[in-house]
């Protein structure tokens, strides 16, 4: 039940709070009224039924290229 | 997909593996993860064992339907047994087994919702009878309930109530790090409990007990990605709380989601199983009118586990499930006796599912 996915939206209608989400085809009605802001195109964490924060790229590249400094540390020195 | 692929990579996995390897340390780091999706990730993608000689990676009480009482769960059955009564349900929390059997023996009407916000159709469809939702789970959970009872409020839904078994994660922390039994070096902290909440509340962690905690996503690189700056730590004699999930966590977490939990809860002392009753580390109702147990006046349970079921050692990281008696002979997740074998995110049920037993 504590299951975190990342959906993709699709469409989202403001008036209900509530938008589509996809993750690998499977599509599915989510309440977004907990975050401010969410647009077609973002990728959120759904949980029971609910967006619960919206994922941010700047950050997911930051880890990424964190992760090629790590193994380049690790080549230099070893 | 975006953001799940990159941090499924099996060429990165291996490189980070490699480096994690290569670390020299003076004895096994002993790390905890305290969420339910953590241990299942562990175990699926076997992680424990690529980083054994490092690492022992210890489970935690991060399960909501594991660290469930069985009073909870009597409580439950009791209720689902009225006629006028219909129970809204995760579907995990339907199998556990309570003191004189589970709510799916109780033959009451017990409806499996995905999300709680369901409960109040069901409600409004049923204007005769009495809507309860079992309302348990941690950070990641309450804001979606908070919002239910805030629509029900609005809606002036007059047959809706939650049975209050909601939890958070901080208290339990502390309530390890103070016993004196338990070593343990540092914490995986929980990625999508973060989200909600942030993670500055965990640096008592560091402050006061001079451990080491990291927050770390849910797939294999993330996991082992937080492992490295661990034992990077550990190594280097530093102290410290890191966000290694910066993706999804940001050190406040989601304040629109936490403000609205405290609107409609309130923290109170409540008890866990395994670890017993534990100051604050609950959440109540403010507005009573819609608790199931002031509606209904349930009567004092005489709640009793299964003497034999280690589950409640087993969530404080004390035992493992194959040194329990009951583990996978009277209880396989098609017969669980406790509900650490009950709950896909359970111990049991992801040492038993990813064949330990079998090693």
């Amino acid at each position: 039940m504590c299951l975190g996915v990342p959906m993709k939206i699709i469409e989202v209608n403001r008036e209900l709070g509530m938008a589509k989400a996809e993750i690998s085809g499977f599509i599915q009605n989510i309440r977004i009224d907990l975050l401010d802001e969410v647009s077609a195109g973002d990728y959120v964490i759904v949980h029971a039924g609910f967006a619960i924060q919206k994922l941010n790229e700047k950050d997911a590249l930051e880890t990424l290229k964190l992760i090629e400094e790590i193994f380049f540390d690790d080549e230099v020195s070893g | 997909m975006k953001y799940l692929d990159e941090f499924r990579d099996s060429e990165r996995v291996k490189r980070l593996l490699k480096i994690i390897n290569s670390i020299k340390l003076p004895e096994r780091v002993r790390i905890m993860e305290v969420c339910g999706t953590h241990t299942m990730s562990i175990r699926r993608f076997g992680i424990h064992r690529l980083v054994e000689d490092r690492v022992e990676l210890i489970s935690g009480p991060g399960c909501p339907v594991c660290v469930t009482t069985v009073d909870y769960i009597d409580r439950a059955v009791m209720l689902s047994e009225l006629d006028d009564v219909i129970i809204t349900t995760f579907g995990d929390l339907v199998k556990v087994p309570g003191t004189r059997g589970s709510l799916s023996t109780s033959g009451g009407d017990v409806r499996v919702v995905y999300s709680p916000i369901e409960s109040l159709k069901i409600a409004m469809d049923n204007q005769d009878r009495n809507v309860v939702f079992l309302a348990v789970g941690f950070e990641t959970t309450v804001p979606g309930i908070a919002l239910t009872v805030k629509e029900a409020m609005q809606q002036g839904v007059k047959n809706f109530y939650i049975l209050e078994g909601n939890k958070i994660m901080p208290p339990p922390i502390r309530a390890l790090l103070d016993d004196p039994e338990m070593e343990i070096d540092a914490f995986l902290l929980p990625g999508h409990v973060c989200t909600v909440s942030g993670y500055l509340q965990y640096e008592f962690i560091v402050r006061e007990y001079g451990k080491v905690a990291v927050v770390s996503g849910f797939e294999p690189v993330d996991i082992l990605l937080a492992i490295l700056e661990i034992l990077k730590m550990v190594r280097d004699g530093k102290r410290g709380i890191i966000n290694m999930y910066p993706r999804a966590v940001k050190p406040h977490g989601n304040r629109k989601a936490m403000d609205l939990v405290y609107e409609i809860f309130q923290r109170a002392d409540d008890t866990w199983r395994g670890l017993g009753l534990i100051p604050l580390s609950g959440l109540k109702l403010r507005n009573r009118s819609f608790s199931a147990e002031e509606r209904f006046e349930l009567p004092k349970m005489d709640s009793k586990e299964h003497p034999l079921c280690l589950c409640g050692e087993i969530l404080k990281g004390k035992a493992r499930p194959d040194q329990c008696r009951l583990f996978g002979t009277a209880c396989t997740p098609d017969h669980p006796i406790g509900p650490c074998m009950v709950s896909s995110e359970g111990t049991c049920a992801a040492y038993y599912k990813f064949q330990e037993y079998l090693r």
